[in-house]
């Protein structure tokens, strides 16, 4: 707490969390045209927690993402090109149009995957973490999940399986509040999800997820803690949707007054405000940033659009192939 | 291959422990993990002796947490390790299905071709002893059905070892089943290096009047009808497909158009099973060598009994072959 940071650092974080913002925006409407297919969970009112753990993160470590993992695919660094492309099914999307939203990943660039499985991610990420420490190659993998993942069985295991092995892996719990449309209170006595960790022997922080800053200092020190040796961690980061599970799910469920709360705590304008008070930057600055912004998503719209479909006598031969 | 030396006897849980050997000293990627396999080396002794020349790091006792420690392996597989993952019984593989099914098998395809998971689920089926239902299941059918595994199946302690050496170098999951009634067979073992290919079936008898294709355990059992039935003038030749994915159909149809009957013996229930797709394949792609309707001999469609008797009526034994292979030739 109280860390000072350079404009230029604070200046990154904001372009992410605009970024993630922008782009679902932007993706929403591409989805509405009817461009892309398939299930599409926006990451909307929680950019801070991908952006602060990622920025955290060295560029040898891991992540594992979920089934609404553009944020963190994002923050990670990914291409938006290849990125959108990846959404409208094309060829040079990041998993050549097989993917999609629910499955996008980019192995070569640490990030291991999106999951349509809730929860599957969990086991995935303590394993990669296994390899770093059978290897003893330093690296961390940060697993994100949502509350709804800590409801299913591999969390509690393989939060054991981190612990009795001492494992490099941040597990970053999202508590959006819904499983789907399920209200974390229907389904959880305690809703304050670090506690679980505690039982596990595991060091438990529970954080604002939409604080930037907090997200990024604590997962600092959560990366310091296992790269000494001394991991797992888990960080429960409390967060809020700004819609539905999905684009179609207009979330009628969501109390009006919960969401009017988070929305006064938009991640997206802390980071704005934090970047103009602690960074120092202009009005015109920030703007600067946005503009660049939504320039390089249109860009990454136009390329994708554009893009040729996957070639379908190619996939049909090497389905043959690999039978 | 080329170092391979002279061949000795030894058991079929021998054989597995020196192909992890071998493969664990070629390669630091390669490490095991599994419930109660570093200490006590495995309740079936696969894994006996590797702790002490790996250590923990690479030889690890898990908690009896199988979804996880199995998708702490695929994800250790997806960074480059080569995981060879012990589940104690076919029947806990239930388990990991998502893991294996979901995670494993489609990750290379999910991700454009660009992801791997060289990774061996390493487990045992059937009927042993009065283990009963839930310690005596055949269940290959399960993952033969699923797109992007491999499916492994040896009978032979040589076998074992070759085909284990080659599923833990292979670039894709690998399920890897052995038979709990296998692990106390004894056969020719050569001592250094060799690997078997996948899809490469294995004639374990020739003969000209009968196709018998059997996988596993159903394997010895084959070769002893087949002495049987040789005796009363019937060659039967017992082909072992030894991997299910790939299968080698080539064998298989050769095989077939020479003698033109078939019988396909398998120890899992028959309803939904790999019996009944080779049947189809056969029927399909030779048909016209066809002399008679092929027969599959293969366990009933029930839960394993825990009374020995009843046991030994569920899944196929040496005359209930015989019988199948008359049918087969006398059909006609």
């Amino acid at each position: 707490m109280g860390l000072s940071h350079s404009k230029a650092f604070l200046s990154d974080l904001y372009r992410t969390l605009y970024t993630i913002r922008f782009f679902e925006n932007r993706c929403i409407k591409l989805y509405r045209q009817g461009l892309i297919r398939g299930y599409f969970h926006p990451y909307l009112g929680e950019e801070a927690i991908a952006t602060g753990v990622c920025a955290a993160l060295g560029a040898n470590d891991y992540i594992v993402s979920t089934h609404r993992g553009h944020g963190h695919c994002i923050a990670r660094g990914a291409d938006l090109r290849r990125m959108i492309a990846e959404l409208l099914g094309k060829a040079p999307g990041y998993c050549a149009g097989r993917g999609g939203s629910m499955h996008i990943a980019d192995v070569r660039g640490g990030n291991l995957g999106a999951n349509g499985i809730v929860g599957a991610g969990i086991p995935l990420g303590v394993g990669a973490a296994l390899a770093s420490s059978i290897r003893g190659d330093g690296r961390v993998a940060a697993v994100f999940f949502s509350d709804g993942a800590a409801n299913n069985g591999v969390f509690a295991e393989a939060m054991n399986l981190a612990a009795i092995w001492d494992l490099p892996v941040i597990l970053v719990l999202e508590n959006n509040h819904y499983a789907v449309s399920t209200p974390v209170e229907q389904v959880c006595r305690t809703c304050d999800m670090a506690e679980r960790g505690k039982g596990y022997g595991v060091e438990s922080l529970c954080l604002d997820g939409n604080d930037v800053l907090a997200m990024y200092e604590r997962t600092r020190e959560a990366a310091e803690r296992c790269r000494a040796g001394r991991g797992p961690v888990l960080i429960e980061a409390k967060t809020y949707r700004h819609m539905g599970h999905h684009v179609n799910d207009p979330g009628t469920y969501m109390p009006k007054d919960r969401l009017e709360h988070y929305l006064a705590r938009d991640p997206v304008k802390i980071g704005r405000r934090c970047l103009i008070e602690k960074g120092g930057a202009s009005e015109a600055e920030v703007q600067g940033i946005e503009t660049e912004v939504e320039r390089a998503i249109e860009d990454a719209v136009e390329f994708a659009v554009a893009a040729p479909e996957p070639d379908l006598q190619a996939f049909l031969r090497e389905v043959e192939t690999c039978g | 291959m080329s170092q391979t030396s002279e061949p000795r006897q030894i058991l079929y849980r021998e054989a597995l422990n020196e192909a992890l050997r071998e493969e664990m000293r070629r390669d630091p990627a390669v490490f095991c993990l599994g419930v109660g396999i570093a200490d006590r080396g495995g309740s079936y002794k696969v894994t006996v002796g590797l702790l002490d020349e790996f250590g923990p790091k690479r030889v690890i006792d898990t908690p009896i947490s199988e979804a996880s420690f199995t998708g702490a392996a695929v994800g250790a597989a997806i960074v480059g390790m080569r995981p060879v993952v012990e589940i104690l019984f076919i029947d806990f593989a239930l388990l990991v299905l998502d893991q294996v099914v979901n995670q494993a098998a489609k990750h290379r395809f999910m991700t454009g071709g660009i992801g791997r998971v060289p990774m061996v689920l390493r487990t045992q089926g059937g009927v042993g002893s009065g283990l009963a239902a839930q310690h005596s299941q055949s269940l290959e059918a399960i993952f033969y059905h699923i797109p992007g595994l491999k499916l492994v199946m040896p009978s032979t302690p040589y076998d074992a070892k070759g085909l284990l050496k080659t599923a833990i170098r292979n670039d894709d999951p690998v399920i890897f089943i052995e038979h709990k009634l296998l692990y106390q067979a004894k056969g020719l073992v050569p001592e250094g290096e060799y690997l078997i290919e996948f899809g490469k079936a294995d004639v374990k008898r020739p003969g000209k009047d009968v196709t018998l294709i059997a996988w596993s355990n159903m394997v010895p059992r084959s070769l002893a009808a087949a002495e049987k039935l040789a005796a009363e003038g019937i060659q039967v030749e017992v082909l072992d497909p030894r991997t299910l994915v790939p299968l080698d159909q080539q064998a298989i149809l050769e095989s077939v158009r020479k003698t033109e009957h078939v019988v396909i013996v398998q120890e899992a229930v028959r309803r939904g099973g790999v019996a009944s797709d080779i049947a189809s394949i056969i029927g399909h792609e030779a048909f016209d060598h066809l002399d008679s309707p092929i027969e599959i001999c293969a366990g009933l469609s029930t839960a394993i009994p825990f009374n020995l008797r009843l046991e030994a009526a569920c899944v196929p034994q040496e005359e209930d072959i015989i019988a199948a292979v008359k049918r087969a030739v006398y059909a006609a």
